[in-house]
């Protein structure tokens, strides 16, 4: 097997490849230039489209000002709480339905019913339940991200090894010991894959809720910028989202590499 | 002065292990039937038989593993398994998985001394994941005697390793068995590694002990002639013809040796 390998990578081939794998920068940066071309030309209109350097300024400015971060930390926290509602939501349900059959029997049915109604759908319910205020923004997130930790934690529960747990058993180790040492370490890496769907639902429900009539955050802005025809703000807030994106998954990433240091994965790496 | 033999009768008289008319069905399948078992403290007996012959029920039932239904069966308070896999946590670094369960002060030094006994002392902090076949099981090894059982079950722990690793395991179970002196109930179907290792060897067939083989060779044990005379019983006892021309001494302790039941 490793001379098939070796066969298929003569040396001779491995530097075009890194080339190429360079040259992937290439067509976005094109895209870039064409854009940044066709707004100088006038071809795009800035109502339609700001230009990709009238944008970087803005996002300057919006720094600046301290308008961008002012209304950043406002939708971070509205995310960040629902999020952490849902966190805590999800697990309690997933552990009372994967650790009991009484638990399975009575919680699994609902979060079942629960997940065939997209979260978003609940949102004129929730607007005539609480109101336009911060309650249905954040409860919309809480209810978006106790799905994914609920699922990917439960299934994690029941995926633990038995061969595992019998073992453990016979070394005596029972009730929360087992729960703590085997059962709860078994189930890990399924939940963190549930806390990174988690998060980026987090995000997306997000962006939802804010066009709710908001006051303040990331929503605010771009629907101040839509009445104004800014599509230089809207695009800075785009950027944005794109950032807390890229930011959740680092941070799931840098939490697996601490939590699991034990996979064969990471051990390699 | 009263005889030597009388002072010994009392101990022998209270074995490690004792089963008697012992019976386990699954829904119609009579796995265990009507059977009994003493096992001495400190004797090591090796349990043959084919797959479905329910050595491994008896073993699970031994273990406290499968419930034994208010039945017979007496076993130390201080029980471990080794299985045929190592089955060791794989998110616990090895010290920990060796002093899994245990408390009280001086866990770690204990689990030290024992994964000192099985040769990887400067392992300690490894994950399971690094660890090779040989070397995770002796850590499973480690885990067991670490608990100081009157009891050591041993699942077919030899079964997935290499001929060569599994040679020296048996050394290495030998020597443990020794200084720990506990009893050991060694499950396996390789009749070579049976007479290798046990004080007494049984056969069991379809739930029943079918033959009972007591081995007075001096250890450690060469294929010899009275070796090759008890596999030739047991073979017989298990339904296998022995081989008509008999392997060549050196030639059958590197070929029959650790894999009796290919050349059977």
């Amino acid at each position: 097997m490793s001379l098939l390998t070796i066969d298929r990578n003569p040396i001779g081939l491995s530097l075009p490849r890194f080339q190429l794998s360079h040259a992937r920068w290439l067509s976005p940066v094109l895209l870039l230039l064409l854009w940044e071309l066709g707004s100088r030309t006038g071809v795009i209109p800035p109502r339609i489209l700001a230009a990709p350097s009238t944008v970087l300024v803005t996002l300057w400015e919006m720094t600046v000002s301290g308008e961008l971060p002012r209304n950043l930390v406002v939708s971070l926290a509205r995310a960040s709480a629902g999020l952490a509602i849902g966190l805590i939501v999800g697990t309690t349900l997933a552990l009372v339905s994967g650790l009991s059959r009484i638990g399975e029997t009575a919680v699994d049915p609902l979060m079942q019913i629960k997940r065939t109604i997209p979260s978003l759908a609940l949102t004129p319910l929730f607007i005539v339940w609480f109101g336009i205020g911060e309650t249905p923004k954040i409860t919309l997130i809480a209810v978006g991200t106790t799905f994914p930790i609920y699922l990917n934690l439960f299934s994690g529960v029941r995926g633990v090894d038995a061969r595992l747990i019998e073992a453990a058993r016979s070394f005596g180790l029972k009730g929360l010991d087992l729960i703590v040492h085997v059962i709860l370490p078994g189930a890990l890496p399924s939940f963190l894959v549930g806390l990174r769907y988690a998060m980026g639902v987090a995000l997306l429900v997000l962006v939802v809720a804010e066009q709710i009539n908001a006051q303040a955050g990331l929503g605010y802005l771009i629907n101040n910028a839509r009445d104004f025809m800014r599509t230089d703000v809207i695009v800075v807030c785009l950027i944005v989202y794109a950032a807390l994106g890229l930011t959740a998954d680092q941070i799931v990433r840098t939490l697996e590499t601490r939590a699991l240091a034990w996979r064969p994965s990471f051990i390699k790496s | 002065m009263s005889h030597p033999l009388q002072v010994a009768l009392p101990v022998a008289a209270q074995p490690a292990v004792r089963v008697r008319n012992f019976t386990r069905r699954f829904g119609q399948t009579t796995v265990l039937h009507d059977l009994d078992l003493d096992i001495g403290r400190g004797e090591f007996v090796a349990l043959l038989g084919r797959s479905g012959s329910g050595k491994t029920t008896l073993l699970r039932t031994l273990a406290g593993l499968d419930p034994a239904d208010g039945q017979a069966v007496t076993t130390p308070a201080a029980k471990a398994i080794v299985f045929q896999d190592p089955r060791l946590l794989p998110w616990k670094k090895v010290w920990r998985n060796v002093a899994l369960g245990l408390s009280g002060p001086g866990v770690r030094d204990r689990a030290e001394a024992a994964l000192g006994e099985v040769q990887l002392g400067h392992r300690l902090d490894a994950w399971p994941a690094t660890l090779s076949g040989g070397e995770a099981q002796r850590v499973a090894l480690a885990r067991a005697l670490v608990r100081e059982p009157g009891l050591l079950l041993l699942d077919e722990p030899f079964a997935a390793l290499d001929a060569l690793t599994r040679i020296r395991m048996h050394g290495l179970v030998l020597a443990l068995w020794r200084t720990h002196n506990p009893a050991v109930l060694l499950v396996t179907h390789d009749v070579d590694e049976a007479i290798t290792l046990a004080d007494r060897v049984l056969v069991l067939d379809e739930g029943r002990i079918a033959a009972e083989e007591r081995i007075d060779l001096p250890r450690p044990r060469d294929p010899d002639a009275a070796f090759h005379a008890i596999r030739t019983r047991l073979l017989g006892h298990l339904g296998v013809e022995a081989p008509a021309r008999r392997p060549a001494p050196t030639e059958g302790a590197l070929v029959a040796f650790p894999s009796g039941e290919m050349v059977a």
